[in-house]
């Protein structure tokens, strides 16, 4: 194996945990932030304070977008540089169903008919099961590759497929594709802001369960091997390529799953989730939050979007602190938030 | 066929442009092992060193030297400050903390020159255009671009093949524990390559700032470019980004004129322009997922 | 996590202290200062900001926000400012694309909306609504009147040239609604695209008399660099997005003998116009571009329509801005049905100023009391 490879990241997750004392820290720090997340909203909206729910809401996806590009990154050591494809797929499947449902005319009209829809249960059957294939498509191409060339060539699809949205002009192209009514489920009202956040919560505390129960299988041990040395994982009679494909194609799931209900957060979507800027984005919040840490994206996107709020406030070129900020936390201290503030994973 | 002839000109002017760019960025990764998306930051640096000095001393030259210096001296800074710090870190930290890197350039440009673009037009006598053998007409500017271009290149083959630095830069490439112990001073050797590799894009971004605009962010889509280019031609070969720069030029020059009008032939105007845009735009990325579907190191794999 | 929960009670106790006095008037501005095209949300900012401190009003509040010219920041702020800050208005997005991502929403939410330079035909048309004014214009306007120009002048085979988005789209299609003849073709670049070598050899290898483009921003300075240089010699012609004063000047040369129609010049003869062209010499040291006319006549008439009626009476003060009563600095300024000014349009030729640089000189009228063909789809 190349040099390049085997050094992948530093804290290795999925191990078994050696000491109890700080077991019980990590546990502590885990039901801290879901509940801050769950009840600051909570708080909010009996205040009055609608724009923290949303705010809220917004965290929640971001978060979950990259729980899903974390399983790629951080468990199966894909540096995928392109989830903002999977993520921007999501959410162009809400607006267009959307767009459909409102102008009555199908999405596919030939050789079988789809209609447009405003269900939610169908955008995110539909967001799943197509970010799922694009993922396959792309994951089976760019896992051929590794190291440089992985991270090139998924930021290469994911900019082909921001180009194509980009100057196709049926749903708005650069301009974007707004979504007038936020699309619905049966029995609640979506328009409601705590509702739906709500909804974008339990995505998020599902997404996080599922990675969860995925690294405790025999899978997710499989995949940790492949990270950390595929030529023993080839020894126990396993394949490397299938497990770290089924593992991409589920981190795209799970982000493309955010992107609709991001699209339906915003009532708006453009080629900008697509964009590479979005890519990087979500794997600074990983970093962030601390790579393979399974509630590091929640860490790292709260931390995130708090800092954009606040320094944004200050100044016109808060970017340039963030950038600072992610230099220093690159740098020097790369275990991330969760890092931080609930010990490290393990020795290294 | 005139057409054809000057979009093939013109795709060899986006190339040599891109080799610029791309062969800083090969030879860094070649050497050092390093991802540097800061890369296009160092075109920006370079450009608007170029437009300011020029603003100053009213001569282009000036503004060209200096925008290449302190291209140079920025990368070689930055070289000493953070890069070297992630030799030895996987390629997610160095990435992540180009990244960052390009947030600090891109901002403290802004705060330091303002959003407005900047000011830079190409030397009077290099202004206007010439004809060509065969009667067509062709700005001298770019015919300067194409030219400054292939000079670099024999100059890099010439480094490389022939000079001291050279034999240490291949040295590194095939085996960098090697060198250390052969008593070249590798700290200085990664400084020298990384600053050359930013003088490069400087040049580049100096030269094409005066034929485009100077402005904040100028960097970005070049630099997206020249990662296809390398990644094509073979990540930390040169020849690879040569060959990979010139064909993406030409592929995606040509195909912005071409498959529009090829669509034109069945489609409304506007409907080709959109779909004959669309398909354009991603040319370049299906012609890259293509080679690496089937030569996933690029057409010249390097030291692997 | 300690340090989490405090920012975040933090974050509520200062929302609820800026619970305002009674009769403030809060108004929210998201517009682009940063990122691509920044100088036209700077422009539209100090424009609006020299009509609001001239007032001498002490109760009127703006608060700005970066939107980096991204739709979905600009959506979450706007959520912020109505949410967050309870404004009575917002204004200042730059771009089309944010406009429609913002827009919508938020006048349906009962806030109102002064468009202090986008205006998206779904705006004006099919999707207008009573709270939302726009105090620039509609984006063909410009582009049609330029049309109507070239085809008094006598031209008869324009090639025509815009970026592949729906702006640009419109805006073809609004050149060609006034021109009404044949255009010899039609070239749809990228968005961004910093070259134009290919474009330039498509429309060397036409046989066009005149060249009419649009490319807001960074494009049309590359364009126009890149057209000096090519050898075509054919007679240009745009809209004033592709000559403002800080792109002609970045352009330098290239652009001089480019004719342009603007709703604005800073030559305009009247008297609002000479006060808002020296005070904003004098506030910012340099000369105001047609973003920060747009800026300041926004501004203007939200003041205006502040004399006669709070934001929160909601009728009373959407029928004082309807009355438009204010000194434009465009001179003559009125509303059409749809809330979309019905005004001149003029023509301006690019020239060699004073100082050598290049300059906009106001040459006449384009196309007299413009109205945008939208209006007839407006049910409100």
């Amino acid at each position: 194996m190349n040099k390049s490879d085997t050094s992948t990241l530093a804290p290795q997750p999925g191990l078994p945990t050696p000491a109890a004392s700080w077991h019980d820290r990590k546990g502590l720090v885990q039901i801290g932030l879901l509940a801050v997340l769950l009840l600051a909203p909570l708080a909010a909206y009996f205040l009055g304070h609608i724009y923290y729910v949303n705010l809220a809401s917004r965290i929640t996806l971001i978060a979950m977008a990259a729980v899903g590009l974390n399983l790629a990154i951080g468990y199966g050591g894909m540096v995928s540089f392109g989830h903002a494809a999977y993520f921007g797929l999501g959410g162009y499947i809400a607006g267009i169903s959307a767009y459909h449902a409102f102008d009555f005319t199908p999405v596919i009209g030939w050789p079988l008919t789809v209609p447009g829809s405003d269900s939610m249960l169908a955008i995110w059957l539909a967001a799943i099961v197509l970010c799922g294939l694009l993922a396959l498509a792309i994951g089976a191409i760019s896992l051929r590759t590794t190291g440089v060339y992985f991270i090139m060539i998924t930021l290469a699809f994911a900019q082909m497929m921001y180009y194509f949205a980009n100057s196709w002009p049926t749903y708005g192209g650069e301009d974007g594709l707004p979504i007038f009514l936020r699309n619905s489920l049966p029995l609640v009202d979506t328009n409601d802001a705590l509702t739906f956040f709500l909804i974008c919560f339990g995505g998020l505390v599902l997404s996080l369960a599922l990675t969860a129960r995925i690294m405790k299988s025999r899978f997710g041990a499989a995949l940790t091997m492949a990270r950390l040395n595929d030529t023993r994982l080839a020894t126990a009679g396993i394949a490397p390529y299938p497990v770290r494909l089924v593992a991409f194609v589920i981190s795209a799931m799970i982000t493309g799953l955010a992107g609709a209900l991001y699209a339906d957060l915003n009532g708006f979507v453009s080629p900008t989730m697509l964009s590479w800027h979005m890519s990087g984005e979500l794997m600074v919040i990983v970093i962030l939050g601390g790579v393979g840490r399974l509630y590091g994206p929640l860490a790292g996107a709260l931390l995130f979007v708090m800092m954009e709020m606040l320094l944004g406030g200050l100044t016109e070129y808060w970017q340039l602190f963030l950038g600072l900020v992610l230099l220093f936390v690159v740098l020097f201290a790369k275990h991330g938030v969760m890092g931080w503030l609930a010990g490290r994973e393990r020795h290294d | 066929m005139m057409l054809f002839i000057e979009q093939l000109i013109n795709g060899l002017q986006l190339g040599t442009m891109l080799f610029l760019m791309a062969s800083g960025l090969t030879l860094v990764f070649g050497v050092m092992g390093l991802i540097n998306l800061a890369h296009g930051s160092f075109y920006m640096v370079g450009a608007y060193a170029t437009a300011l000095a020029t603003a100053t001393t009213g001569s282009f030259l000036v503004g060209l030297a200096s925008g290449i210096a302190v291209a140079a001296a920025v990368g070689a800074l930055v070289e000493l400050i953070v890069i070297r710090r992630l030799y030895h870190r996987p390629h997610l930290d160095q990435v992540l903390a180009t990244f960052a890197l390009i947030l600090i350039f891109s901002e403290g440009t802004r705060w330091l020159f303002g959003s407005s673009p900047l000011w830079l037009n190409p030397p009077s006598q290099l202004a206007g255009s010439v004809t060509l053998p065969g009667g067509l007409r062709y700005p001298i500017y770019r015919l300067v671009i194409i030219a400054v271009g292939i000079t670099v290149a024999v100059g890099m083959y010439l480094l490389i093949t022939r000079t001291r630095l050279g034999m240490r830069i291949r040295a590194g490439e095939s085996d960098r524990e090697m060198i250390g112990a052969l008593g070249v001073n590798i700290a200085r050797l990664y400084t020298l390559v990384f600053a050359l590799g930013a003088a490069l894009a400087g040049l580049a971004g100096a030269m094409v700032g005066a034929l485009q605009s100077v402005q904040v962010g100028m960097g970005e889509p070049v630099l997206i470019l020249a990662f296809v280019v390398i990644v094509i031609g073979g990540i930390g070969s040169i020849k690879g980004a040569l060959y990979g720069a010139i064909l993406v030029g030409v592929v995606d020059t040509l195909g912005r004129v071409f498959l529009p009008a090829f669509f034109r032939q069945f489609m409304s105007p506007s409907e080709a322009a959109g779909v004959g845009s669309a398909i354009a735009a991603m040319l370049i990325y299906i012609m890259m997922a293509a080679i690496l579907a089937f030569k996933p190191k690029g057409l010249f794999a390097a030291n692997e | 996590m300690k340090t989490l929960a405090s920012v975040g009670l933090g974050l509520l106790m200062t929302a609820t202290m800026a619970a305002a006095q009674a009769d403030e008037v809060k108004i929210g501005m998201i517009t682009t200062l940063s990122g691509g095209g920044s100088h036209l949300g700077v422009d539209v900012r100090d424009g609006f900001m020299l009509a609001i401190e001239r007032s001498g009003r002490d109760n009127v509040r703006v608060l700005v926000q970066d939107d980096a010219n991204r739709p979905d920041l600009a959506r979450s702020l706007s959520n912020e400012f109505m949410q967050r800050d309870n404004v009575d208005i917002l204004t200042g997005i730059i771009f089309s694309n944010l406009a429609m991502a913002v827009v919508p929403a938020a006048v349906r939410q009962g806030t109102f909306y002064i468009s202090p330079n986008a205006g998206p035909s779904d705006l004006a048309g099919r999707m207008c609504h009573e709270n939302y004014f726009n105090a620039a214009y509609q984006n063909d306007n410009l582009h049609g009147a330029m049309g109507a120009y070239m085809r008094e002048q006598g031209f008869e085979r324009p090639i025509i040239l815009a970026p592949n988005y729906p702006a640009g789209t419109d805006a073809l299609a609004g050149f060609k609604h006034l021109y009404e003849g044949e255009v010899v073709g039609e070239i749809y670049t990228q968005m961004g695209q910093t070259d134009y070598a290919a474009e330039i050899a498509q429309i060397r290898a036409s046989d066009a008399d005149s060249l009419f483009f649009f490319l807001p921003g960074g494009m049309g300075i590359s364009f126009m660099k890149q057209w000096e240089n090519s050898g075509v010699e054919l007679p240009v012609f745009g809209a004033a997005f592709s000559f403002d004063e800080t792109i002609i000047k970045a352009v330098g040369s290239a652009a001089i003998g480019a004719m342009n129609t603007s709703l604005w010049a800073y030559d305009l003869d009247n008297e609002a116009n000479h006060a808002f062209v020296e005070g904003f010499r004098e506030a910012y040291n340099r000369m105001p571009t047609l973003y920060a006319a747009q800026g300041y006549d926004t501004a203007n008439l939200i003041l205006s329509a502040l004399e006669k009626a709070h934001p929160s009476e909601q009728d009373a003060f959407r029928e004082a801005l309807r009355e438009a009563d204010f000194d434009s600095v465009r001179g003559e300024f009125r509303f059409g049905p749809n809330h979309h000014p019905i005004q001149n349009i003029y023509v301006r030729e690019v020239v060699e100023g004073d100082d050598g640089q290049p300059t906009n000189r106001l040459i006449g009228i384009a196309v007299e009391n413009i109205q945008d063909i939208y209006h007839e789809q407006c049910q409100m």
